[in-house]
């Protein structure tokens, strides 16, 4: 008889099974390999294809043998397939859907007649380390070598094209975390439930139940009904707990979690986490072990239980345990004959299998040879130990049980149950498992207290919290069963089925000296394939530790490491939250043909078409820049001065008011980190500008003086970068421009001179400081204004510039001014090696002063001479331009410098550069060549002054006559986010004019009077706003919100907006402590999110667990939210949740749109206008 | 990613912190020694056990906060005399 002939057009299907999990009322179906098949709801890609006869499903790796079902699990390496565009799918998992294409991989021209099959005679020349000690030489050949091996690269084709669906990446938290859910799982599930956790529960396959489907069909639906019924135990089938890190920070994988999406990622914060994921079966070794035909007890038991089908005709069984002997019953009752159960128990044993594309006989220790298509083994488990090694654990070998078990150091908070933990009754598991659910959300409720406790957003004790529970049911002992230790016969087979490994393979690596798990296992990539040691790790293991005459436990195992399963990139990186920062102005940048430069976050106009015409407009007339991303720090309180005078170089204790000073600051080491200047607008304050990307940097290095090293300096520093936009207004009639529009300033050149600041009123819009400072080396004056009027503002200037040529200008034409004027830039003329002597900034060191941030790092620089020279270099030759970067030579040919800035200098007609150069090559005068990155080497003449243009200033010396006053449009205010429909004019801002009510709805806030107070954590301030940190006291006429131990946001509607400064003002002048009032009105984006699902939506971009009893009415805490630092305040409108949603104002359109993208599935919508206002008391 | 608990926010995760390293106390710079200066700039014990280091909680209260941490399971000692 030749059971191979009967193949592929059988009928495999059995009668109806008490706990099969298909639909046999619903066929589906799908294409193998071009033939079209027919499978039910609820079949895998496997079962299906095995209910047709189906035997060979792939070709292995190395030899292209062919492979069957094993484990009909998800971690079966026989069964990756191509499934329409996505390779590697794991064919005994995935479900079959109508339509569907599935294929085999990796085979030419099929997979029944794959010709790379005859790797299999070479196979004794391919043994471990062929393809490394073959194609090592010689190294000019590896491009032929690369094209040839990749024609052998196991795995399926990706489509070059972006399927439909998309991958999603959120947070999530649990009290109790459950991966798994066999009947220990389950149990540990309900127990924790049932003391009031909050459970998720995670499901490799796609049922609950474990290895009682189809052992104890009726116990798995009992358990599994009532799990799904528990209101709080969320549960995630198709789905894998794949890594454990810190804190147990978990990442579930949620499979196909609902239509349209392809994976997610769940980063998962467990208070408690149960592992319980049960037992894998291993297979044996033996010759012909990889057969298809030949398959693991637990599959032939899923095959007929789970999906009615037979797995083959004529069965031999080798059993060493009761699972074996079940699964021969299990056969007898699907109508498989069971020629014979060989029982290791009794010394039998299996030494052979015959057959090439199936089993055809079975050959016995004592010669017997069984003609039979089917060969179940049981041979024992391996424990997915994984979690518990992530956890700190390590697991120890009982030979008893011929399996690790936990050692029992796992973390605090991990806990082991089930199959993983020892045998039992299903009884006893269950009983094991309630146990240990029961302890894990003891823990969990302690933690969770804990946390109630630690945290400032409750609204005081912790009474909401579960109460600790006593009644912790003692934890039952799991008996070990005795199994005997059964790895590999007397013959040689297949242990590492995904990556071809065989145990001669193993053997010859620790004859070639690879004699310890973990070198073998590099050498020979066991255990390194798609299955990562799940079927394959304990027979390697004892393969090893047999070659090298030591025990298991001797040999150890290799490491567990994250993921357990497999995860796509496309669900790591998950949705793009990558914040984006924009000023004011940038919708007119984009009307008008702005080319945007990505500087860090911001996207700014690089340029508007010609940066050299700009150039000239600012030379010969006026232009205007959008210089907003400039960092703004403003300071407050009578120990500025000391706070200037250490971190900047400079002298500060004499700036007057209504003067600006530039400053370089250094770190400790005394390299220059960023520089900018800074204004005195009153007798204790200031206002610090930075450089656009040091803004954060410099703002913690202030808070690391105040907080660290002087707590006695009474300073408040308030970020108010978006606060303001900034514009700068350069050019020759820059005086004459800004003169027409401002009023109460003096702007004549006696009046308002060089390095002078004035406040007053521009263009109609209260409140702007200007002043008076030469970036561009032109007269110039920086405008700052409130951000809500920063298109206003722009737009008044080129109006009222018309006659005058005012021009737009970018990033690109100010790079060129700056660089003609010689003036440094932080970063670019500078690195992280750049000490303030090497930067040009000699004039700013003053060592005489006690101490500043790096002053004993520049004393030894200055005494010393140490490091390079910031120059200016012109090429000999005007119209090269050297590229930024290009290598200075030495006269011996080695590196002596290089160029850090290079332009065309549209004023100049040549070219200019900065550079840094050996003190040596440094000298005013002289040649030094310059290699440019084409090799070629060009001369370029030192000068003696950075500055290319006007050295001593005299543009800067402009002493023209300011105009009259001129009318301009009545200022309207405006907010960060979009308006969307019709618009109205509320009180000066431009709002929405009308109300888009949705069940889960974003309103936009920008009116809102929000004013920042900074005051002791305990004064009369505190005591008078009556709000702590946390927490959110609702006023009369405001809302004060706790948003920091020390600071305080007040906010209010638009109508009481004077009223609540003075109130303010009065209280912090009249307290005898240091206290601050900032105004942020304009500095913020402020939004509310309302609806029932508003915390499953910030869950998406947000890592804080939400809940309720952490984060109740009345709650205020800051963190991130989609990359930005966000306050949420949750003020909840009756049982609606809500939350007011507050960041930096440049930042606020991107978190809007983000947040609009995340919550269109849930229904979120940009609401239009509030209800009723910007009610918020 | 392990948690932090802020004294002043309660646990959250250290992504919310900036490290700032172990405590090293500013020698006064008008009467430091070259080799004394490059010490509190360069040189750190970097023990295999507890280490006392500054954390700045840049996500949240925006409080420098010194942490005990042991570097062997990254656990966090909690401080004496918390603020909260």
């Amino acid at each position: 008889m030749n059971l191979s002939r009967t193949r592929t057009t059988l009928d495999r299907r059995i009668a109806p099974q008490p706990g099969e999990v298909i639909d046999r009322s619903t066929p589906v179906e799908f294409t193998w390999n071009g033939r079209t098949h027919t499978g039910f709801r609820g079949d895998t890609i496997a079962s299906a294809l095995a209910a047709a006869g189906v035997r060979v499903y792939s070709r292995s790796m190395k030899y292209h043998r062919p492979r069957g079902l094993l484990s009909a699990t998800m971690h079966d390496p026989g069964c990756m397939v191509q499934v329409d565009g996505d390779p590697n799918v794991r064919g005994a998992h995935r479900l079959i859907e109508d339509g569907m294409k599935v294929s085999s991989q990796n085979t030419w021209p099929s997979l029944e007649m794959d010709v790379r099959g005859v790797n299999q005679l070479a196979g004794r020349f391919l043994g471990p380390g062929f393809y490394y000690k073959t194609f090592i030489k010689p190294q000019r050949l590896w491009p032929v070598y690369e094209t040839v091996l990749r024609q052998f690269v196991h795995g399926g084709r990706l489509s070059r094209t972006p399927g439909p669906e998309a991958y999603d990446k959120r947070h999530a938290h649990a009290d109790v975390l459950v991966a798994g859910g066999g009947p220990a799982g389950l149990a540990a599930a309900l127990a924790a439930a049932e003391r009031g956790a909050r459970v998720m529960l995670v499901e490799e396959g796609h049922q609950l139940g474990g290895h009682l489907r189809w052992s104890d069909p009726e116990t798995a639906a009992n358990l599994a009904r009532r799990v799904t019924q528990a209101e709080n135990i969320q549960v995630l089938t198709n789905a894998t707990v794949a890594a454990r890190y810190d804190d147990n920070w978990c990442a579930v994988v949620q499979r196909h979690p609902e239509p349209g999406v392809a994976e997610r990622l769940l980063k998962t914060r467990a208070r408690s986490l149960v592992v319980a994921p049960g037992l894998l079966e291993r297979s044996y070794v033996f010759e012909g072990n990889d057969t298809p035909g030949v398959m693991l007890s637990t599959a032939a038991r899923s095959l007929v239980n789970l999906y009615g089908v037979a797995p083959g005709e004529r069965a031999v069984v080798f059993s060493a345990n009761p699972d074996g002997d079940a699964a021969a019953q299990d056969l007898g009752r699907a109508g498989v004959e069971v020629v014979r159960l060989v029982d290791a128990r009794a010394g039998q044993d299996v030494v052979r299998v015959r057959g090439r594309k199936t089993v055809e006989s079975v050959e016995l220790a004592d010669g017997t040879r069984l003609e039979a298509d089917l060969l179940v083994t049981a041979t024992g488990w391996t424990a997915p130990t994984s979690l518990l090694n992530m956890s700190g654990d390590v697991p120890v070998y009982e030979p008893r049980a011929a399996r690790f078990l936990p050692g029992g150091q796992a973390g605090p908070g991990v806990y082991a149950t089930g199959g993983i933990a020892g045998d039992g009754s299903t009884d006893q598991l269950i009983a094991h498992g309630d146990a240990t659910g029961a302890a894990a959300a003891a823990h969990a409720s302690g933690i969770r207290r804990e946390h109630a406790r630690a945290v400032p957003t409750t609204a005081g004790g912790s009474e909401a919290v579960t109460p600790a529970d006593a009644s912790v049911p003692a934890l039952p002992d799991l008996a070990v069963e005795e199994h005997p230790e059964l790895f590999r016969s007397s013959t040689h087979g297949m242990v590492d089925f995904s990556e071809d490994v065989s145990s001669k393979d193993l053997y010859s690596a620790v004859a070639e000296g690879y004699d310890s798990a973990e070198l073998a296992k590099r050498f020979t990539t066991v255990t390194m394939g798609p299955t990562q040691g799940k079927h394959e790790l304990m027979n390697a293991i004892a393969v090893i530790a047999d070659a090298t005459g030591t025990t298991i436990a001797q040999t150890g195992t290799t490491t567990w490491r994250p993921m357990y399963a497999p995860v796509t990139l496309g669900a790591l990186a998950g949705p793009s939250h990558d914040p984006v920062r924009y000023s004011e102005i940038q919708s007119w940048h984009e009307a008008n043909g702005a080319v945007p430069l990505v500087a860090g976050q911001w996207i700014r106009p690089e340029h508007y078409g010609d940066p050299e015409a700009e150039v000239r407009a600012v030379r010969e007339g006026v232009g205007i820049i959008d210089v907003s991303p400039i960092g703004k720090l403003d300071l407050r309180g009578p120990d500025v001065p000391k706070l200037l005078e250490t971190v900047y170089t400079n002298k500060w204790s004499r700036l007057d008011v209504g003067r600006v000073r530039y400053g370089a600051m250094c770190r400790e080491d005394g390299v220059v980190f960023d520089d900018g200047v800074t204004a005195r607008l009153g007798e204790d304050h200031y206002l610090m500008s930075t450089t656009s990307s040091g803004a954060a940097a410099v703002w913690e290095w202030l808070e690391t003086w105040l907080q660290a090293e002087h707590p006695e300096w009474r300073v408040h520093v308030t970020p108010v970068t978006t606060a303001y936009t900034s514009i700068n207004v350069a050019g020759p009639h820059a005086r004459r421009l800004v003169s027409r529009l401002a009023e109460g300033i003096d702007l004549s050149a006696e009046a308002f001179g060089y390095m002078r600041v004035r406040t007053g009123r521009v263009a109609g819009v209260d409140d702007c400081i200007v002043w008076r400072i030469g970036f561009t080396g032109e007269l110039s004056y920086e405008l700052h204004v409130p951000a809500s009027y920063g298109l206003h503002v722009w737009e008044a200037l080129l109006e009222a510039g018309q006659d005058l040529g005012v021009t737009p200008f970018g990033v690109e034409a100010q790079r060129v001014l700056r660089l003609e004027k010689g003036h440094l830039i932080v970063g670019q003329d500078t690195d992280g090696l750049t000490q303030a002597y090497s930067a040009g900034l000699d004039w700013a060191i003053k060592l005489d002063k006690p101490d500043f941030a790096g002053k004993p790092e520049l004393a030894w620089q200055r005494e010393h001479g140490g490091g390079t020279r910031l120059v200016a270099l012109q090429p000999v030759d005007p119209d090269i331009v050297p590229a930024e970067a290009s290598q200075v030579l030495r006269p011996d040919g080695r590196i002596g410098g290089r160029i850090t800035s290079s332009r065309h200098s549209p004023t100049l007609g040549r070219s200019v550069c900065l550079g840094q150069l050996e003190p040596s090559l440094a000298a005013a005068g002289s040649v030094v060549d310059v290699r440019l990155p084409d090799g070629r080497t060009v001369q370029a003449t030192v000068m003696d002054r950075l500055a290319h243009l006007d050295p001593d200033g005299s543009r800067l010396e402009n002493d023209s006559v300011p105009d009259e006053p001129r009318a301009h449009p009545t200022p309207l205010a405006r907010g960060p986010l979009s308006v969307t429909g019709p618009t109205a004019e509320l009180r000066g801002w431009q709002v929405a004019g009308e109300h888009r009510p949705a069940e889960l709805s974003l309103t936009d806030y920008a009116p809102v009077v929000k004013v920042s107070v900074r005051a002791e954590p305990t004064g009369a301030v505190a005591t008078a706003l009556q709000a702590r940190f946390g927490r959110v006291h609702r006023g009369e006429n405001t809302l004060v919100v706790g948003s920091g131990p020390d600071e305080w946001l007040i906010l209010a509607e638009p109508c009481n907006s004077t009223r609540v400064l003075a109130d303010l003002d009065r209280l912090t002048s009249e307290a005898d402590e240091q206290a601050s009032v900032v105004d942020l009105t304009h500095g913020r984006a402020m939004f509310r999110l309302t609806g029932r699902e508003v915390t499953e939506l910030l869950a998406s971009v947000c890592a804080l667990d939400l809940s309720g009893d952490l984060v109740p009415d009345c709650a205020a805490l800051r963190t991130t939210v989609a990359g930005v630092v966000t306050d949420l305040v949750r003020l909840d409108e009756g049982a609606r949740p809500s939350y007011l949603l507050h960041c930096e104002r440049s930042s606020g359109a991107y978190l809007v749109e983000t947040l609009l993208a995340t919550g269109r599935d849930r229904g979120l919508m940009d609401a239009g206008a509030p209800v009723g206002g910007f009610v918020i008391t | 990613m392990m948690q932090l608990s802020c004294p002043w926010c309660g646990p959250r995760n250290v992504n919310e912190f900036h490290h700032d390293g172990p405590l090293h106390r500013r020698p006064d710079p008008a009467a430091t020694t070259v080799d004394e200066w490059r010490h509190y700039l360069y040189i750190r014990q970097n023990p295999h056990g507890v280490v006392e280091e500054r954390w700045y909680h840049a996500a949240g209260c925006r409080k420098f906060l010194i942490v005990k941490r042991d570097t062997r399971t990254n656990t966090v000692i909690p401080a004496e005399g918390e603020p909260r």
